[in-house]
This record gives C-alpha cells, structure tokens and sequence, in this order.
C-alpha cells in the first residue's frame, strides 16, 4: 500500500526491521564444526549433497568458533570435554543459538554414568534440542528449520 | 599348544614357580610381582615375545584376595602366538614396578590402569591422569566406585530432578 501503490514495478518492498533482521540471520547461519561422537556423521550427512543444507544457509561450516553463529553439538560430551566445549560457546560473537543434535547431547542418551554431562545443557543453553540416536539427517534438517521458525518470532526488544 | 609357546611356560614355571591356565588355546600364567621384570625380560630376549599387546588391571574386590590383578597380554609377531602373564596384587596402596623400560608402549597403558584402579607404577616417567579430567577424584573402575548415574527423569518426578539438575551459567 501507499509508498508501493506509487512506486510500481520499480521494485521496492517495505517491511519492518525485525522481520528484516530475523530473515537475514536465518538465512546465512554458518554452524561451526563440532561432531564430537556418531551424530557427527549424520550431521555430515545432512550438510552433504543427498541432504543439503546449503539450501537452508548453512552453505559451509566454519572450523574456529569466531566465525560461526550456530553451535551444532553432535555427540556425548564427556566430562572431561566439557570446559572446552563451554570456552567455545564463550568464543562465538553473539547473536549465537546451539541445537543440541542427538539423544546424548540432549539428556546423556544411553549413557547414564559418571562420565558423560547428562545433557549438554548442564554447560551451554540450548535453542532446540533433536531427539534421535542418531537422527536422521531430515530428523536434523527439521531442527533446523524449528530453530529458523524460533528466531523468526525473535522481537526488537530482546537485542536492541 | 604351539611348541614354543609350550617351552615359554614350562620356563617361566621352572625359573618362577608360576601356574599356568589353559582355555580354549588361550595360554595364562600367573606370576608374583618380584619376578616380573626379569620374566618380562626374558620373554622378550630370549623367546622373541617383542610386541606388548595389552596391559590392564581386573578388580575381583571383595570375592578374591588379592584384590588386583594386572594383565599383561604379550605377542610374538615372528612365531604368531600370544601369551597372557597375570600378576596378582593386594588393595592395600597397589604399586608395582614400571614395564615402561622393557615395553615403551606400556606408557599410556600403565597410565590408563593408574587413573581407573589407583595402582601405582614405580619408575614411571608420566603418571597422571588420562581419561579423566586431571582433577578427578577417585579411581572409576574400582569395584567400590558409585556407577555415578542420574535418576531418570519420569513425569511423575520431573520437577524434582529440574531443580536438582546443574544449569549453565550465561
């Protein structure tokens, strides 16, 4: 309306700047590399060519924490790991999200003992959590879009 | 059993008065810790045992005294046969001698049994910690080690175990 109306077929689209934001963020989310365990491999599964998804944003996974705004943490995390898994999270800029893939990342999985963190949201806190063992990759891919859904209805008001 | 598997046993029974045990063509010998070094020596010297496959601890706590039993798998890579020497030891501040010197390789293995069962190696270059964090107390695979694990969340419970679960800091 209005200001469209006018200008016609010259390609003009207003919206506002939260919705601007979200759609950005979701759309170029660069995960960092961090399969600890066998969801690794599922998590290579979906970033490669049968399961793609380049097509969600994730074009490429960023090896150093700085350079990433997703943690996807794919594995058990044993107890020993666990101070290096919560200096990585400390070292990505925000805004950053975590998707705690598979069911040892989500609760401790089958491994109820002393050395494995039951959940690795005893350390770091988690967007979405996948349940599986291991998800499938559309298992995955479903998380993923859950976690764009998420920052979709991300307001103003919680980061400006 | 392989000729020189047999003569193998048969010296280590003459020279150390140890017993032997066969199952299934696995041959296992029980030896006393002050023989160790130089049986291992020898195995290695004379009946070319020049692989250490395997070193580990069992904890028979509390049916068998003495508590402990190291294990050491040894393999002849020339003559393709193996031969397991076990050593028995008590629970009372385990230590025993390091094999470091004869098999390098025993490093990580002596080091693993130090940090899952608490038995001390004398000699050796590097003992700490490996599969747990270095500040760890207690030795996990002990028989009288808790297993350690998490009540299980039920719906009936689960707002119990909420406020009992650790949360991350932000």
């Amino acid at each position: 309306m209005g200001i469209e109306q006018k200008a016609g077929n010259l390609g003009i689209v207003t919206t506002t700047l939260e919705k601007v934001i979200n759609w950005s963020r979701t759309s170029s989310m660069w995960p960092m590399l961090f399969g600890l365990a066998c969801c690794a491999i599922e998590m290579m599964a979906s970033q490669a060519a049968n399961y793609d998804m380049s097509r969600f944003g994730m074009e490429l996974m960023r090896a150093s924490p700085r350079q990433s705004d997703l943690m996807f943490v794919a594995g058990r995390v044993s107890r020993k790991m666990a101070p290096v898994v919560r200096q990585l999270y400390d070292q990505m800029p925000d805004p950053k999200w975590v998707i705690a893939i598979g069911d040892c990342a989500a609760c401790g999985g089958v491994f109820n003992n002393y050395a494995i963190l039951q959940g690795v949201d005893e350390i770091v806190p988690v967007d979405v959590y996948i349940a599986g063992c291991p998800p499938r990759p559309e298992a995955i891919i479903h998380g993923v879009i859950t976690l764009h859904e998420k920052i979709r209805s991300e307001k103003l008001s919680t980061w400006a | 059993m392989d000729a020189i598997l047999q003569s193998a046993v048969v010296f280590l029974k003459e020279t150390y008065q140890s017993r032997e045990n066969e199952y299934q063509g696995q041959v296992t010998v029980l030896l006393a810790m002050e023989h160790l070094i130089d049986a291992l020596t020898r195995l290695r010297d004379e009946f070319s045992f020049e692989m250490l496959e395997m070193e580990t601890a069992v904890d028979y706590w509390p049916q068998i005294s003495p508590r402990f039993h190291i294990v050491y798998q040894l393999c002849s890579l020339q003559h393709n046969i193996q031969l397991r020497v076990r050593v028995p030891l008590d629970g009372n501040s385990p230590s025993l001698p390091t094999i470091e010197g004869i098999y390098p390789n025993a490093n990580w293995h002596e080091r693993e049994i130090w940090d899952m069962f608490g038995i001390r190696f004398d000699g050796h270059s590097d003992l700490r910690r490996i599969l747990m964090p270095a500040d760890w107390a207690g030795h996990p695979l002990r028989k009288d080690f808790p297993l350690g694990y998490e009540e299980v969340q039920f719906s009936f419970n689960f707002d119990e175990i909420s406020l009992r679960k650790p949360k991350p800091g932000k």
